[in-house]
C-alpha cells in the first residue's frame, strides 16, 4: 500500500446522499477477477446525465470527491474503492461515510474524511460554482484547506492514521502477532463446526 | 456492570486487545467466500507466497454469478464462467471446502451456512458480503468485510476491528396477521433511516422477535445493513438450539454445546449505546416506493412527494428517487402495476418464505403478461420445497422454477430487469439498477410478492386472502 501523507488539488462535487456502492460500480463489472481497471466504470449509470460531475473537463484529474451524507452504504464490494481508486480519487469528503466502504478505503490506501454537514456543503458549493477550485487533503495535520484557505480540522482512528501516513500492510502487522494467534488457537479457540468434511 | 451478547462474543475472540500500538485482533471461527468478492484475495495470498491458514474454518461456494437455468449446458458468459472457475482452482490450490455449481449443497452463501449447521451462536463469522449480517439470527457475530479483509482472513484467521457501539432494538407488541419478518425489518428501516445503526451493532429483542421462527429471525438480521447497522443479532434460544440440532454441522455433544449457549444472552443489567422502540402491533404490510430501503411505506399508505419532507437534501433525493421509479408522488401504493415478480434472496428464499408466498399462489394464476420466478436460496431448499409439492404450485400457477443463487436480487447473471421494468421483489435492495438498468424495484414480503404477480399490482395480502395470511409462518 502506497503511504498516504497529503493531497492537493481540484475537487469533483457530487450533491447526493446515500450514493450506494451499486451506483460506484454496478453488479455487471464484478465479473473481473483482477484488481485493476475499473476506474472506466465509475458511476457507470449516471455518466452521461447532463451535467454529470465527472464527465466536466473542468474536473478532469481531480484526486478529491465530496460527496452527501451516508457515502459508499449497500454492497461491501471493494470494487467500489478499487474504481475511485482506478479513476484517480485519493480522498472521498463526505459528512458521514457506510462502515463497510470507509474501512475498504483506508485498506487500499484511500483516506475517507468526515467533515460536518456545513462545511461539506460549502465545499460542494465552492467546487459547483467555480468548476477546477482547488482544495487540499492533509493527513498528516488533519485538516481539510478549503478552497478560500480556511482549514477544517477532521478525525481519525490514531492507528489507522499511522497506517496510512506508512503505507503499512495491514497483514503482515498482523502476522508480527503470528505466536499470539498460534497460542489462541492452541488454548482458546471454541470447538467446531469444521467444514473440510463438507469437501 | 452485565455485558450484553454482542460483548460476550467479542471478548470470547480477543487474541490481542487495542492498544497504542494496533487495533484489536479478533478470532474468526468462519469464513464464507463467494466467487466475485474473492479472486483478487487469493491472487494477493499468491503474490506474497501465503497460504490460507486454516481450511477447516473456511467454506466457499458459488451464488451471485450463477445461472438458475440451464445448468446442465454449463455457463454461456465467458467472463462468469472464469470467475467461478477462479473459485473452483483456488479452492482446490488452498484445499477449501467448496459447493460448486454441480454441488446439491450450493445456493447463497448465507442460506448455506445455517442449513449445513455450521452457523453457531457465540461465532465470529465473516463473509466479503455485507449481508453477513444474516447469521447473527443465531447470537453469531457475523459481518461483511471487503476483499483486502478476505485477504486477511485467509491469511490469518484473524480481523482487525474497532470496537462499534451497540444498538438494541425492542419489538414490542403482536404482529398482526399476514406482517411477517420483512415487514418488521422494513418498517424498522423506515423508522430508523438508511445510516441509523451507522457504527452499531445492532441486538433485536422483544416479544415479537422472539415469537419469529429461525428464517424470520434470518430475515431481520438479513438486513441490518441496510439500516447501516455493521452486524445484526439475535440472542439464541430453544427456538435456535431445536432449529439447529442435527444439522450435519451441528456440534456433537450438543447438550454441552446448548449449555455454553445459554450463557450467552445479554445480561439484564447490560447497556446499549442506543435504544430504539419498535411498535410491531401497528405495523402493516410494507412496500419500499424510493431508491433506498429507508424509502417504505405501509401498503395501505400513498407514494410520498417532496414536500412532505423539511430536510433539503432529503427533498432531493426523495425526487431524484420518484423520477426513477417513474411515479409522480402522492398515488395510493396500491394502485402500482408491476410486471414482474421476484421470489427468493438471502432474505427470503427459505423454505418458510417459499411456503408462505405458495399458499397465496395456489389454485391461482400470475396476471397476464407478467413474469414472475421463484429462485430458491439453496438446492437444498430446493429439494425441501419440491419434496412438498411447492414446484408444482408455482409452475401451475405460471411461476418460473429456477434453481438456486443470487439471481435477480443483484442480477449479475441473465436474471435482469429492463430499462423501465418494475419488480415487486422479496430481496433487500432497491438501489437504482440494482436489477438491471433502468428497473424499478418494489421490496415486499413473500406472500406480498405472490399477491402482487396475481393481480399485477401491489395489493395489501390481508384482504387478497385472508385464509391464506392465515396460514402463513414467520
Ligand atoms: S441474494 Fe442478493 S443480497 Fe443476498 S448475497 Fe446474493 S446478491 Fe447479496
Amino acid at each position: 500500500m502506497d503511504p498516504f501523507r497529503q493531497v492537493e488539488g481540484v475537487v469533483t462535487p457530487l450533491n447526493r446522499s446515500d450514493v450506494d456502492t451499486d451506483q460506484i460500480i454496478p453488479k455487471q463489472f464484478l465479473k473481473r477477477v483482477e484488481r485493476t481497471g475499473f476506474g472506466e466504470f465509475l458511476f457507470w449509470d449516471w455518466r452521461g446525465e447532463e451535467g454529470f460531475p465527472l464527465d466536466r473537463p473542468e474536473y478532469a484529474g481531480s484526486p478529491i470527491l465530496v460527496a452527501g451524507r451516508n457515502f459508499g452504504c449497500g454492497s461491501s464490494r471493494e470494487h467500489a474503492p478499487w474504481a475511485l481508486e482506478d479513476f484517480g480519487f485519493r480522498a472521498v469528503i463526505a459528512s458521514s461515510f457506510a462502515d463497510i466502504f470507509r474501512t475498504n478505503c483506508t485498506k487500499i490506501g484511500m483516506l475517507p474524511v468526515q467533515l460536518p454537514e456545513a462545511d461539506v456543503q460549502e465545499l460542494i458549493q465552492a467546487a459547483e460554482a467555480e468548476p477546477g477550485a482547488r482544495a487540499e487533503v492533509d493527513l498528516q495535520a488533519q485538516v481539510v484547506r478549503m478552497p478560500g484557505g480556511r482549514e477544517v480540522p477532521f478525525e481519525i482512528d490514531p492507528v489507522i492514521r499511522e497506517r496510512l501516513l506508512n503505507g503499512w500492510d495491514d497483514i503482515a502487522l498482523t502476522l508480527a502477532h503470528e505466536d499470539e494467534i498460534a497460542a489462541y488457537e492452541r488454548e482458546r479457540e471454541r470447538q467446531g463446526p469444521v467444514t473440510t468434511p463438507f469437501a | 456492570m452485565g455485558r450484553t451478547l454482542f460483548q460476550k462474543v467479542w471478548d470470547d475472540h480477543v487474541v490481542r486487545p487495542a492498544g497504542p500500538d494496533g487495533p484489536a485482533i479478533l478470532f474468526v471461527d468462519l469464513h464464507l467466500v463467494h466467487e466475485v468478492t474473492s479472486p483478487q484475495a487469493f491472487d494477493g495470498l499468491r503474490l506474497a507466497g501465503r497460504a490460507v491458514r486454516r481450511p477447516d474454518r473456511t467454506l466457499a461456494t458459488v451464488d451471485h454469478n450463477v445461472p438458475t437455468i440451464g445448468r446442465d449446458q454449463g455457463i454461456a458468459d465467458p467472463l462468469s464462467k472464469a470467475q467461478i472457475e477462479a473459485l473452483e482452482r483456488n479452492a482446490e490450490e488452498f484445499g477449501i471446502p467448496l459447493f460448486s455449481i454441480r454441488s446439491n449443497r450450493q445456493g447463497i452463501v448465507h442460506i448455506i451456512g445455517p442449513e449445513l449447521g455450521v452457523t453457531q451462536p457465540g461465532m465470529t463469522i465473516v463473509c466479503g458480503d455485507s449481508h453477513t449480517s444474516t447469521h447473527g439470527a443465531f447470537g453469531a457475530l457475523a459481518f461483511g468485510i471487503g476483499t483486502s479483509e478476505v485477504e486477511h482472513v485467509l491469511a490469518t484467521q484473524t480481523l482487525t476491528q474497532a470496537m462499534p457501539k451497540t444498538m438494541r432494538i425492542t419489538v414490542d407488541g403482536e404482529l398482526g396477521v399476514g406482517v411477517g419478518a420483512k415487514d418488521i425489518i422494513l418498517g424498522t428501516i423506515g423508522q430508523i433511516g438508511v445510516a441509523g445503526a451507522q457504527g452499531h451493532v445492532i441486538e433485536y429483542a422483544g416479544p415479537a422477535i422472539r415469537g419469529l421462527s429461525m428464517e424470520g429471525r434470518m430475515t431481520v438480521c438479513n438486513m441490518s445493513i441496510e439500516g447501516g447497522g455493521r452486524a445484526g443479532m439475535i440472542a439464541p434460544d430453544d427456538t435456535t438450539f431445536a432449529w439447529l440440532e442435527g444439522r450435519p454441522g451441528a456440534p456433537r455433544d450438543y447438550a454441552a454445546a446448548v449449555e455454553r449457549w445459554r450463557e450467552l444472552p445479554s445480561d439484564g443489567d447490560a447497556r446499549f449505546d442506543t435504544e430504539v422502540a419498535v411498535d410491531a402491533a401497528s405495523l402493516a404490510p410494507q412496500v419500499t416506493w424510493g431508491t433506498t430501503p429507508g424509502m417504505v411505506a405501509p401498503i395501505t399508505g400513498r407514494v410520498p412527494t417532496p414536500d412532505d419532507y423539511d430536510d433539503p437534501a432529503d427533498r432531493d433525493g426523495v425526487r431524484r428517487a420518484l423520477d426513477y421509479m417513474g411515479l409522480r408522488g402522492g398515488e395510493a401504493i396500491e394502485d402500482i402495476a408491476v410486471d414482474t415478480v421476484f421470489i427468493g434472496s438471502c432474505t427470503n428464499g427459505r423454505l418458510p418464505d417459499l411456503r408462505a408466498a405458495a399458499e397465496v399462489v395456489r389454485g391461482r394464476r400470475v396476471a397476464e403478461g407478467l413474469r414472475a420466478m421463484v429462485v430458491p436460496g439453496s438446492m437444498q431448499v430446493k429439494a425441501e420445497a419440491e419434496a412438498e409439492g411447492l414446484d408444482a404450485v408455482f409452475r401451475d400457477a405460471g411461476f418460473e422454477w429456477r434453481d438456486a443463487g443470487c439471481s435477480m436480487c443483484l442480477a449479475m447473471n441473465d436474471d435482469i430487469l429492463q430499462p423501465g421494468e418494475r419488480c415487486a421483489s422479496t430481496s433487500n435492495r432497491n438501489f437504482e439498477g440494482r436489477q438491471g438498468k433502468g428497473g424499478r424495484t418494489h421490496l415486499v414480503s413473500p406472500p406480498m410478492a405472490a399477491a402482487a404477480a396475481i393481480t399485477g399490482h401491489l395489493v395489501d395480502v390481508r384482504a387478497f386472502d385472508p385464509d391464506a395470511v392465515e396460514a402463513e409462518v414467520g
